[in-house]
C-alpha cells in the first residue's frame, strides 16, 4: 500500500534529524578525546608514537568511511560483543573522527612556535602541563577553522550509518521514500534538513579562516 | 575470542574482486574527466556577468558541499525516473560523482587559474615567447602544477566516495564485496580484504602522484 506523505512522515524526518545530531555529537565529543591523544601521539619524542599514530590516520583517511563502519559492525561480534547499532555507529565514526581531527590537531601543535615549548620547558613546566597550559590551547585556537570544517564533514558522513541500519535523517527519508512513493519529496526534504545543518557550520569555517589569514 | 578467521574462502573470488577494483577506479576515473568539466563551467559562471547564472552555480556548489554525497546519490537514482529520466545504476552512480566533483573542482580550479600573476604573462610576451608557448610555459604548467596536489587528493576523495555507489547497486568493489558476503557468509573477512583494496589503490595512487609531481612539475616557483 502507497501511504500518503502526512505529517507522521514529517515526523519522522524531524525524529530523524535528531538522531543524526546526537550521533554527530557523540562521534565529536569521542573523536576529540581520540584526536588529541593521535595527536600528541604523532608529535610525540618517541618515533614508535609517531609511527603508530601515522599508521592510525593513514588507515582511516585511505579507507572509505562506509567500509570502516562495516568492519566495526561486522567485527565487534567476532570479538565477542553484542551489536548495538547505537555503539556500531558511534565507535565507527569516532574511530574515523579521531584520525581526522588527530591529522588537523597535529598541524595545530607544530605550528606553535617552538620557543613556547622551550621556554616551557625551562621554566620547568612537565609534559602534562606544557601540553594543556601552553601548547594545546594555542594549537587548538590554531586550528579552529578546520575543526569547524571537519564537523561539516562529519555530519555528512553519519548518513552512511544508515547503510548498517542505523535510523537516522538518510535512513527515514529511505523509509519513507519506499512507503510514500516520493523519492524526490523524501530525499530532498532529507537533502535540505542536513543542509540546514551543514551551512552555516560551512560559513563559519571559512569566516574564521578569513578571520585567521587577515591577521596572519 | 572464540572466532577463527577463514580468508581462503575468499580465494575463488580474487578475479571478482579485482574486477571490483578496476570499476571503482573507472567509475572514479570518469567521475574526475566530468567532474573537471562541470567544475570548469560552475568556475565560469560564478565570473560571469550575469546575476542569474552566478546565483545558479553558487546554490549548485554550496548544496553539494552541505549534503551527504549518499542522500545526492539516492536522489538522482530515485528522484529522477519521477521526471521523466530513468538511469541504470552505474551511469547514476557515476552522473551522482561527477556532479560531486564539480562543486570541488571549480574551488580547485580557481586556485590555479588565480595563482598566476599578470605580471608573468608580460614578461613571457616581452621575451618573444609565442603565444603557444606562453600558453604552455606560463598558463598551463604553472597552473597544472599549483592544482595537481589538490586534484590527486580529490581523486582519492572521490574513490573512497564511490564505495557509497553500492547502495544503489552500481557495480564497483563494495557491491562486489557485498554479492560475495552473501555468498560465503564472512562478513567481517570479506570487508578486511576490501578494504585493504581500497586502502591499496589509495596508496599507489598518492604514491603514484607524488612521483609525478616530482618529475614533471618540480622546476623553482619563484
Amino acid at each position: 500500500m502507497i501511504r500518503d506523505f502526512t505529517s507522521s512522515e514529517f515526523l519522522a524526518i524531524v525524529a530523524g534529524m535528531q538522531a543524526t545530531i546526537l550521533l554527530s555529537l557523540i562521534a565529536f565529543l569521542g573523536g576529540g578525546l581520540g584526536g588529541v591523544t593521535i595527536a600528541l601521539l604523532r608529535t610525540a619524542e618517541f618515533p614508535w608514537a609517531r609511527r603508530i599514530a601515522a599508521t592510525f590516520i593513514d588507515f582511516f583517511q585511505g579507507t572509505p568511511l562506509l567500509m570502516q563502519l562495516f568492519l566495526v559492525y561486522y567485527g565487534l561480534p567476532v570479538f565477542g560483543y553484542h551489536v548495538n547499532i547505537w555503539v556500531a555507529a558511534g565507535l565507527g565514526l569516532t574511530l574515523n573522527a579521531s584520525a581526522f581531527l588527530g591529522e588537523i590537531w597535529r598541524g595545530g601543535i607544530q605550528s606553535v612556535p617552538r620557543g613556547q615549548s622551550e621556554a616551557a620547558k625551562a621554566l620547568g613546566l612537565s609534559y602534562g602541563s606544557r601540553m594543556r597550559d601552553v601548547v594545546l590551547p594555542q594549537a587548538l585556537r590554531l586550528s579552529l577553522a578546520p575543526t569547524v570544517g571537519f564537523l561539516v564533514q562529519l555530519i555528512k558522513g553519519t548518513s552512511l550509518a544508515a547503510v548498517i541500519g542505523f535510523v537516522e535523517l538518510s535512513r527515514s527519508a529511505q523509509i519513507i521514500s519506499s512507503t510514500t512513493y516520493k523519492p524526490l519529496l523524501a530525499y530532498g526534504l532529507a537533502g535540505a534538513c542536513y543542509f540546514v545543518l551543514c551551512f552555516p557550520l560551512s560559513r563559519a569555517s571559512a569566516a574564521l579562516e578569513r578571520r585567521f589569514a587577515a591577521r596572519s | 575470542m572464540t572466532y577463527s578467521f577463514d580468508f581462503s574462502v575468499l580465494l575463488p573470488y580474487w578475479e571478482a574482486l579485482l574486477d571490483g577494483c578496476w570499476l571503482s577506479l573507472s567509475m572514479t576515473t570518469l567521475s574526475v574527466i566530468f567532474g573537471l568539466g562541470i567544475g570548469l563551467m560552475t568556475l565560469l559562471a560564478l565570473r560571469s556577468p550575469f546575476r542569474f547564472l552566478r546565483v545558479v552555480a553558487t546554490s549548485y556548489v554550496e548544496t553539494i558541499r552541505n549534503t551527504p554525497f549518499l542522500v545526492q546519490v539516492l536522489f538522482l537514482y530515485f528522484g529522477l525516473p519521477s521526471l521523466g529520466v530513468a538511469l541504470m545504476p552505474w551511469p547514476a552512480a557515476v552522473l551522482a560523482l561527477s556532479l560531486n566533483c564539480g562543486a570541488f573542482a571549480a574551488e580547485i580550479i580557481r586556485g590555479g587559474v588565480d595563482g598566476i600573476p599578470k605580471g608573468q604573462f608580460e614578461a613571457g610576451k616581452a621575451l618573444g615567447l609565442s603565444p603557444l608557448d606562453v600558453l604552455r610555459f606560463i598558463v598551463l604548467k604553472p597552473a597544472l602544477r599549483s592544482i595537481f596536489p589538490a586534484l590527486s587528493s580529490q581523486f582519492i576523495l572521490l574513490l573512497l566516495a564511490s564505495s557509497i555507489a553500492s547502495s544503489i547497486s552500481a557495480e564497483e568493489l563494495t557491491a562486489v564485496a557485498g554479492e560475495i558476503d552473501t555468498t560465503v557468509f564472512r562478513s567481517f573477512e570479506v570487508y578486511i580484504v576490501a578494504t585493504l583494496l581500497y586502502l591499496i589503490m589509495a596508496t599507489m595512487f598518492s604514491t603514484a602522484s607524488k612521483i609525478i609531481e616530482r618529475r614533471a612539475f618540480s622546476y623553482p616557483v619563484k
